[in-house]
């Protein structure tokens, strides 16, 4: 009897999409010669003195599970990290919870506090995980655009104009993958007025705080009230280099983290410990290797972002993040149509705009998480296919 | 510190037109603070990171560590500076600690090397005494690893 596994999927998993970046995936996999500016993590290796804490750890014996929480000690060092770089102060024995990345925090937050039908207002474009994570948890995720026209900026009047009746948190990701928008504190305080006018939970993913190149980064948390109404999250994988580490955390009032523990508890227990010997490290002694690395990031992002001006691909200059997020409208292809032919035709491989959600079209993503040699080459090849469309449009018009 | 300063110290090539185009600058500009870094002898020189064990095979290098007596006038600068000029001596400090000088020279083989010491550095009058290092293998050079077992992981080309 033959079995239909499909019918034994949830209905709910069934329908979730799948990632335009995983399509892209596939196809970029096929031509391994060409330049990828595709990578959404760094290109750095990690920092030898966390890779060296890690190894001595691992020498130590130090293989066993650990409190639920995370070590104490990497949750005190968090406590103090945050203060410094946000401000808020939180308990490390009740208000911060080590997860595995960021990604776990946010699914283990979303899961926490949604019942189902909750409804949870998003910016897009944004991290490809947002709207399958609502609704893994059962809610509605209703997307925000943020405009060009703003640099995708935080645009807390679309949220407002976005709310409904059964909204019960938003989700921040500033600056932002893959527009490298950011929020002021202007945008923040009005959002934060929002919020609490409308009794909702912030969900705030920090991830690319550090590389913030103009201007202050400004957590949500740290603003007035709001330390009670927001779940921090961040972690070590931009800043620190750390992808494969998988270590993140989430700082919040107890009750809320005491309910993401128990869901982290029974599906994943812990953090790998080596991790979280490595991030102790990080957060000790790794400053120095964040500026450096963020200096680099910032010189890059300069190049690029020129190039791509010159090239006439209009492109603003993300404030933060590693990404350009420059407009493909004046080739007149769509942003997949763009990024496939530009893989084919000049081995460059960028992400279209529209993996990031509707609100991404016309525009791609390209990441100077990569070599000046790598973005050198990747550029002036952009630039030669871009003027084979002009040929190419112009014989058409003939 | 210089812009471009900065970029070679990060391992850009000396070479203002890819210098230029990474900064954003015309390439004249990159010239003209190359000529500026030069004259000013912020930039001493240009030489090549290279491994020594593919590239100077057989040739010997050591660390010397050097005890001098310091001068009424100038201290340890005049002796300093006659041992820093003689061609065989790659680097010169003023050390704090047990000796005076610490001189890292390099000679064709060992012969040259220890003739260097023993006849032309030990000689000079206001040496005390010298005590020498060879140098048997590098494992880091201004920077480089030279046995670099950091592996190309399988990284995804594409990632969210």
């Amino acid at each position: 009897m033959s079995v239909d596994h499909e019918s034994f999927v949830a209905s709910h998993v069934k329908d979730l999409p799948r990632s335009g970046i995983r399509d892209f995936f596939a196809v970029v996999s096929e031509m391994p010669q060409a330049i990828s500016l595709g990578i959404g993590e760094p290109d750095f290796v990690t920092p030898w003195h966390v890779r060296e804490a890690a190894i001595f750890a691992l020498e130590k014996g130090r293989t066993s599970y650990t409190d639920n929480r995370g070590l104490l000690r990497l949750r005190r060092e968090i406590s103090k990290y945050v203060a410094d770089f946000f401000g808020p102060e939180y308990d490390p024995a009740s208000e911060i919870l080590a997860t595995v990345g960021v990604s776990e925090a946010i699914d283990v937050a979303l899961r926490a506090i949604l019942n189902p039908g909750d409804k949870v207002l998003y910016h897009e474009p944004c991290y490809v995980s947002y709207a399958p994570s609502v609704t893994l948890a059962l809610g509605e995720a209703i997307p925000v655009g943020t405009k060009p026209e703003d640099e995708f900026a935080l645009d807390p009047a679309a949220f407002e104009a976005a709310w409904e009746p059964g909204c019960k948190a938003l989700l921040l990701n500033f600056p932002t993958n893959p527009t490298g928008g950011t929020a002021n504190r202007e945008k923040l305080e009005r959002l934060a007025r929002f919020a609490i006018d409308k009794n909702l939970l912030v969900i705030s993913d920090e991830i690319y705080g550090e590389l913030t190149y103009e201007g202050e980064h400004v957590g949500i948390a740290s603003l007035p009230g709001m330390k009670e109404r927001t779940l921090l999250l961040h972690g070590f994988s931009k800043a620190f280099a750390m992808t494969g580490f998988r270590i993140g955390y989430a700082c919040g009032p107890a009750v809320l983290i005491e309910a993401m523990m128990k869901i982290h508890q029974y599906c994943m227990m812990c953090a790998p410990i080596l991790s979280q010997e490595a991030a102790i490290e990080a957060l000790v002694n790794g400053s120095d290797e964040v500026a450096r690395m963020k200096e680099q990031y910032h010189r890059r992002r300069d190049f690029i972002v020129r190039r791509f001006n010159e090239i006439g691909l209009s492109c603003h200059s993300p404030r933060g993040s590693f990404y350009a997020f420059p407009s493909i409208r004046s080739t007149g292809l769509s942003d997949t149509d763009f990024a496939h032919r530009l893989l084919r035709e000049a081995e460059v491989a960028v992400v279209p705009g529209t993996a990031f959600g509707e609100h991404g079209a016309s525009h791609v993503r390209a990441s100077f998480s990569t070599s000046y040699e790598n973005l050198v080459e990747a550029t002036d090849r952009i630039a030669r296919f871009r003027d084979n469309i002009v040929i190419e449009d112009a014989a058409a018009a003939v | 510190m210089s812009d471009v300063l900065t970029l070679l110290l990060e391992g850009a090539k000396p070479c203002a037109d890819h210098l230029a185009n990474i900064l954003g600058k015309e390439k004249a500009e990159v010239e003209a603070e190359l000529r500026r870094l030069e004259e000013d002898k912020s930039l001493l020189g240009w030489l090549p990171v290279f491994n020594p064990e593919k590239v100077e095979e057989g040739r010997v290098r050591a660390v010397i560590e050097v005890k001098i007596s310091p001068e009424r006038e100038g201290g340890f600068d005049r002796l300093a500076m006659r041992i820093a000029r003689f061609e065989e001596v790659e680097s010169c400090y003023l050390m704090s600690g047990g000796y005076d000088l610490l001189v890292f020279v390099a000679g064709k083989n060992l012969r040259k090397v220890a003739a260097f010491v023993s006849e032309r550095l030990a000689t000079i009058e206001g040496v005390l005494s010298t005590s020498t290092h060879f140098l048997l293998r590098p494992y880091k050079e201004q920077r480089h690893l030279l046995v670099d077992e950091t592996e190309a992981v399988d990284k995804p080309a594409v990632s969210p």
